[in-house]
């Protein structure tokens, strides 16, 4: 089985600072580290590449400091890994880094099994693993909670608001995955003493003979027009008491103000 | 302080470290109060390969040696010793295989033993034969192609776990000690059972276990060595491991130092932290003295061992009566500096006073190490004359 696992090097903490000038992340002084939610799908892969054999191959579209997460990757079980990287990939939205992954692993050859975490630490939309899915022409599956079983397809179990759902899957696919479904491995020291030494190559935008038109910010459909913090807005009264009590109170209070 | 440590040899310290701070710490409590085996951490000490450190290449190991163990032995005691107990007593039983195994013995077990899927064990102490290990009363007698054991080991660590025990047995009673033997018993061989899990003062996460033989029949391939090695292989294989225990106390010990260091500096008297407190401050310097200079004795005999050199009893025993008592007295000192606190369950610090007192007791009590160093030290002054 041939496992393609999709990871994102994000800032280490959920409290970014944005420079007030440039409207873009503070990135200094931040630690990078590998997706939180990558971490499951990584595990996942590696966990079914144990079961089933096969390879599992890392891919991940950043600058080239994401070299080091990629290292983390095989100290973790992945057998290779390959970087996205070049200037014309800067400023990619969902829509053109999902492009950019769909060309990578059609270049990677026969893959039975996509996998992404459900969404990035920082970006938090959760589209680029539906997205991959269609720009392959692949069946999708969103928050994937367990992997049942494997044969020609896969049974899955779904995270839904009430439950779980069990999902028939054929192969190849793209599935994302939620935290629930493992608890990711700690590295090895075979996996690290690897991790030193094995080649990442880097692939750029010639290399995955790539429409230009379609990578980088020039590919993205979104524009950010301004990135800023919300205001902090003092915290609304809540009423207490029973609901009469509650009405009372607010047309009190409402009289005092001067509205009603 | 500069350790001069390999590349190899910090990636070994800080891997174990990253284990004990993301997968023993928040358990170790609830492991202390439930008493309770810690399988799925010892499955991830063997996913990060901390079981192949002290075993050779040819039988999947990574080819570690004594300092090794030592600094993977320290990480996880700093979080917790009855985990890093469990892991030690594995090497423990793998050594007696490691320094006394034939070929195919070590071909046989060792890749078990380095992949973490079996967990080994050494059983010397009974009822009656404590520091007077002689006295065993466990037999062995020649059977058709084989040995049927009877007796009762006591205080076996990794009891009931562990797939493959070291066990010495008398082959031939008139001789005492002489007459001793090691053999490799598997869990599953009939006439071959456990006691009930004892319940411990300290390093409660591990299980100690009686192993009790009543006519358990073992092939003669299950002989380590020749016949009357046993005490020879006993005395050896404990050599080894010593600092295994020295490098237990001293992880215990630093996981006091800094958790008492920490309380001191938030800990407001009188209106100021009390490590502004000079009789405080004094408490943790010594404390901060003594783990060091524990730390740096047990890596110089790791060290030596590594070496190659031959006699390293006396060393051997000086790390681990040096490093238990240094546990003993900073995690006593520990407790102090947390004052009533250090006294209450909800806080880690006496826990690890009721788990330093057991390095001064295994693999020989402080007072039988002594008399071995001294005995050591008289031989070698008369030598000299
Ligand atoms: C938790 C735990 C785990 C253990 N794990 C193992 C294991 O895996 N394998 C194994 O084989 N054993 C194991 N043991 C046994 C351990 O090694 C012995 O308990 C230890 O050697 C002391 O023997 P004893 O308990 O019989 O004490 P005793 O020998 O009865 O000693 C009692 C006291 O007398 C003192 N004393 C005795 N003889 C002398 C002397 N000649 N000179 C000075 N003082 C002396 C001792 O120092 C001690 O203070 C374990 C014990 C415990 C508690």
């Amino acid at each position: 089985m041939n496992i393609v696992v999709c990871l994102k090097q994000v800032p280490g903490t959920t409290e970014v600072k944005i420079d007030p000038q440039t409207n873009t992340l503070i990135r200094e002084g931040i630690l990078n580290i590998l997706n939180p939610f990558d971490a499951y799908a990584l595990e996942e892969g590696v966990r079914l590449k144990e079961r089933c054999g096969g390879r599992v191959t890392a891919i991940s579209m950043g600058p080239p400091q994401a070299e080091e997460m990629l290292r983390e990757a095989i100290s973790l079980g992945a057998d290779e890994a390959v970087l996205l990287s070049d200037k014309a990939f800067a400023g990619a939205d969902t829509l053109a880094t999902s492009y950019t992954l769909a060309r990578a692993i059609e270049k990677l050859g026969q893959t039975d099994l996509i996998i992404c975490g459900r969404q990035t630490f920082d970006g938090d939309t959760g589209q680029v693993g539906p997205e991959l899915a269609e720009m392959l022409g692949l069946p999708f599956v969103a928050y994937v909670s367990k992997i049942e079983d494997i044969n020609k397809g896969m049974h899955l179990q779904r995270m839904v608001e009430e439950g779980h759902e069990i999902i028939e899957l054929p192969l190849p696919a793209v599935i994302t995955v939620v935290k629930e479904i493992n608890v990711p491995r700690l590295p090895s020291l075979r996996g690290l003493a690897k991790a030193k030494s094995a080649p990442i190559p880097v692939w750029t935008a010639e290399e995955l003979a790539i429409d230009m038109d379609k990578v980088g910010l020039k590919g993205s459909a979104t524009r950010v027009v301004k990135v800023f913090s919300p205001q902090r807005v003092n915290r609304g009264e809540i009423l207490q008491g029973e609901p009469e009590e509650q009405v009372k109170n607010l047309i009190s209070k409402l009289g005092d103000a001067g509205i009603v | 302080m500069e350790y001069f440590l390999t590349e190899e040899q910090k990636t070994v310290r800080d891997l174990a470290r990253k284990i004990a701070e993301e997968r023993i710490l928040p358990l170790r409590a609830e492991l202390d109060e439930r008493e309770e085996f810690p399988w799925d951490i010892i499955r991830q000490l063997a996913s990060s390969d901390l079981f192949r450190i002290f075993i050779p290449e040819e039988y999947e190991g990574l080819g570690g040696g004594c300092l090794e163990l030592c600094l993977a032995v320290e990480e996880l005691s700093r979080a917790c010793s009855g985990v890093a107990i469990t892991y030690a007593a594995s090497a423990l039983g793998a050594l007696s295989i490691l320094e006394y195994g034939t070929e195919e013995q070590k071909r046989r077990r060792l890749p078990d033993i380095a992949s973490g899927k079996s967990l080994a064990a050494f059983a010397l102490t009974e009822a009656t034969a404590g520091s007077d290990a002689g006295a065993i009363k466990t037999t062995a007698t020649e059977k058709e192609g084989g040995y049927v054991l009877n007796g009762t080991k006591q205080f076996i660590t990794n009891g009931g776990e562990a797939e493959i025990y070291t066990v010495i047995a008398l082959t031939d009673k008139e001789r005492g000690a002489r007459g001793a033997s090691a053999f490799l018993v598997e869990k599953d061989t009939p006439g071959f059972s456990f006691g009930e899990k004892e319940k411990k003062m300290g390093i409660r996460a591990s299980s100690t276990r009686e192993l009790i033989f009543r006519n358990c029949f073992i092939l003669k391939e299950n002989l380590l060595g020749k016949e009357g090695m046993g005490f020879i292989i006993a005395l050896r294989v404990l050599d080894r491991s010593r600092p295994g225990v020295a490098a237990q106390a001293v992880g215990i010990a630093q996981g006091a130092l800094e958790a008492a260091t920490d309380y001191a500096r938030q800990r407001i008297q009188f209106e100021h932290p009390i490590i502004s407190i000079q009789a405080v401050q004094h408490m943790l310097a010594d404390m901060a003295i003594e783990v060091e200079a524990a730390r740096a004795l047990v890596y110089s005999v790791a060290r030596t061992i590594d070496s190659g050199a031959k006699s390293i009893t006396e060393e051997a025993a000086m790390a681990k009566v040096f490093a238990s008592d240094v546990a003993m007295r900073v995690t006593t000192n520990a407790v102090q500096v947390f004052g009533g606190a250090g006294y209450i369950r909800d806080y880690p610090i006496e826990k690890m006073m009721r788990d330093a007192k057991i390095t001064q007791i295994y693999e020989g009590t402080n007072q039988v190490l002594r008399n071995v160093i001294a005995s050591e030290l008289r031989k070698r002054r008369s030598r000299q004359e």
